[in-house]
């Protein structure tokens, strides 16, 4: 533990905590509340009046066969994002960690595609796959593959998932390659003595070892594709074709701000809050108990 | 059980730099063979070479009459201890010790007898099921000697195994050590660079220095004749007292003109260096003992009683000198005395730090 600072004024403390605590006050307690309070209302369509409903939000929310859906895509979404964005991270830091020279080189610019906006990262993956200009639909085309996300459900899926996974593969590498630097060599090389080739290595030794890092970044990946790509649905399919690609985040939105459905979308973003308050929780819990090998 | 033969190996890193420089070396079956030298002098370098872990940047390396140099770890049945251990932290002890015998395919009864026998011998039957972070450093120690024992390689390879545990634990893990070499019978190459260790435990000694061999031979025939300068003063401690002497003829003098007393000293010309062991050297109390000795007067500076025996730091000249007197001592800085050393045991340098 470091030695803590002990300020004999008892203000002092409060006072310059201000600044950040009035901005999580604003920006994150007070929408919470609004959201919380606002979830248990019910407006005319006029928004004329409103009257207190208690949970039926809730549970109309839950009861909605189109939430549900939605819940499905976003679990179906986050576990191809994580998993694309994970394994070939993987794997690209495992090769960057055999290379010798120009290191420095090939992590740069691997990690570059993180700078990137998602709105715009969106946009790039539109522009490649749009079925009429986009210069990879027309190479899938002429392959035979009949290329439409903007009719085609699944596809959309593919789409978006690959456009959210592609960004994040950036911040997976970095920590892998951080992850796999503190694996001491001398243990693949007592490994390698031991007879073990180099794909029984990596399962046995790099990748158990890797764990505490795999476990960290899936629930980081989780989260962000829970949350974070909003920007990236929105730029790409707009949460079409249909409701396919209508995650829980975009959904909120839908409901709230093109259907107006105030009540219902609050409701959908208190139970959203309380998923991220559990996952981060658990990453929290995790992290404190990583474990450190030496 | 194997030999190993090393011929002209040379090691140059990628970024240029050369550890390694025409090492040739012979080791016979079974002998536990030592690698000594200061920091930095290649000794690491050169085993992990001969474990596969290192290319060879020329020169061939042979082990039981194969040349092994285009062979992965793995192919040379070799076993190495690491001085950090190496264990893998995410096994059991048990694991540990099995996983080279699984990677082998080994029948699982088999690998099961083979790691309670090995653990047995080790005393580590009650900590197979724990992790290596639940042991102590002289358990870890135990479990990699273990793992390598267990493998029953041609050879073993040590990285300084001994030099993370304390000093009392490090002197009972040396002997057993040393034991367990001579009853397995395996070859076995080890890296030190504490003399103490290097001495006790070697069948052969190789001194090493700057990349190059300096000597090898027997330990005792080592610290009695060394070949060079380097190895006078790196083996032996307290090092050896080593006294620049005058160039040209006429009577035996150090470099800076103090007379060397006694009779039967004839120096060739081309000696610069005498070196001198502490316990070599003698209080002279009567002149009968002038005959055939070397004798010095010194003044002396400090006195360092270990409890069996006291060293003496003087002044010969302006040179230091540290003697070895049995027991305690009655003497006191301050005052001068006269020491001898036999001529037959004072060993004479030339230019090169070459033993003449
Ligand atoms: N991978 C490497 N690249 C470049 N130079 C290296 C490398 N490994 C070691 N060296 C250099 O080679 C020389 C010999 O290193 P080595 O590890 O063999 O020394 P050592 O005799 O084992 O020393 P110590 O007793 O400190 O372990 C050192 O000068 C070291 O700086
Ligand atoms: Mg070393």
């Amino acid at each position: 533990m470091t030695p803590r600072a002990i300020f004999p004024n008892k203000f002092l403390p409060y006072l310059l905590l201000a600044p950040q605590l009035a901005i999580t006050a604003i920006f994150f307690y007070w929408p919470a509340s609004q959201a919380l309070y606002q979830s248990m209302l019910r407006e005319d369509p006029f928004g004329l009046s409103t009257q207190f409903v208690g949970l039926a939000n809730f549970r109309h929310v839950l009861n909605d066969p189109n939430y549900l859906h939605s819940f499905q895509v976003t679990i179906v979404f986050s576990v191809a994002t994580a998993l694309l964005a994970m394994v070939p991270a993987l794997f690209l830091a495992v090769m960057a960690d055999k290379v010798v020279r120009g290191r420095g080189i090939y992590r740069t610019l691997l990690i570059w595609p993180y700078a990137i906006a998602p709105a715009i990262a969106g946009m790039l993956w539109l522009f490649l796959f749009n079925p009429s200009i986009g210069s990879i639909a027309v190479m899938l085309r002429s392959l035979g593959v009949y290329w439409d996300p903007l009719l085609n459900g699944p596809q959309a899926v593919i789409l978006v998932v690959a456009a959210a996974a592609w960004k994040q593969i950036s911040y997976n590498f970095l920590f892998f390659v951080a992850g796999l630097q503190a694996i001491p060599k001398s243990l693949v090389e007592a490994a390698a003595i031991d007879g073990a080739g180099e794909t029984k290595r990596f399962w046995t030794i790099i990748f158990p070892l890797l764990a505490p890092t795999t476990f960290f970044l899936l629930v980081i990946n989780t989260v962000y594709a829970f949350f974070d790509t909003f920007g990236i649905i929105h730029a790409v399919t707009g949460g079409g074709p249909g409701k396919a690609t209508e995650t829980l985040v975009y959904k909120v939105y839908n409901d709230g701000f093109v259907n107006l459905l105030l009540g219902e979308s609050a409701a959908q973003s208190v139970i959203l809050m309380v998923i991220v308050v559990a996952l981060t929780a658990v990453q929290f819990r995790y992290v404190e108990r990583r474990v450190h090998y030496g | 059980m194997a030999t190993v033969d090393l011929k002209n190996i040379r090691k140059i890193y990628p970024g240029g730099f050369e550890a390694v420089k025409k090492v040739n070396l012979a080791i016979r079956d079974g002998a536990l063979c030592v690698l000594v030298g200061p920091s930095g002098c290649g000794k690491s370098t050169l085993l992990r070479m001969i474990a596969g872990l290192e290319s060879i940047t020329e020169g061939e390396i042979a082990i039981d009459g194969r040349m092994v140099n285009e062979l992965g770890p793995a192919e040379r049945d070799i076993a190495m201890v690491f001085q950090n251990y190496a264990l893998y932290p995410h096994m059991s002890v048990y694991d540990n010790m099995a996983y080279g015998l699984r990677n082998r395919r080994m029948p699982k009864p088999e690998i099961d007898k083979r790691v309670r026998e090995v653990a047995a011998t080790l005393e580590l039957d009650h900590l197979l099921t724990r992790r290596p972070r639940e042991l102590s450093g002289g358990q870890r120690q135990r479990v990699a000697m273990g793992r390598a024992i267990v493998r029953n390689p041609k050879l073993f390879l040590f990285d300084e195994p001994l030099s993370n545990l304390d000093a009392k634990l490090r002197g009972q893990m040396r002997v057993e050590i040393k034991n367990l070499q001579r009853s397995l019978g395996v070859t076995s190459v080890y890296v030190t660079h504490d003399q103490l260790e290097a001495m006790t435990l070697a069948d052969v000694l190789v001194v090493m220095n700057a990349g190059n061999v300096e000597q090898i031979g027997a330990p005792l025939d080592i610290y009695e004749k060394p070949a060079t300068l380097f190895v006078a003063s790196f083996i032996g401690a307290p090092p050896m007292n080593l006294l620049p002497l005058r160039h040209g003829e006429g009577r035996a003098a150090l470099a800076d003109g103090t007379e060397i007393g006694g009779s039967g000293l004839s120096l060739s010309g081309e000696a610069t260096t005498l070196g001198i062991r502490p316990e070599n050297l003698f209080l002279v109390t009567n002149n009968d003992e002038i005959g055939g000795n070397a004798i010095f007067e010194i003044v002396i500076r400090a006195i360092e009683p270990v409890g069996a025996e006291s060293f003496i730091y003087g002044d010969v000249g302006k040179t230091r000198l540290v003697v070895r007197v049995a027991g305690k001592t009655a003497m006191e800085p301050g005052a001068k005395i006269h020491v001898g050393a036999k001529v037959a045991d004072l060993h004479v340098f030339d230019d090169a730090g070459i033993r003449i």
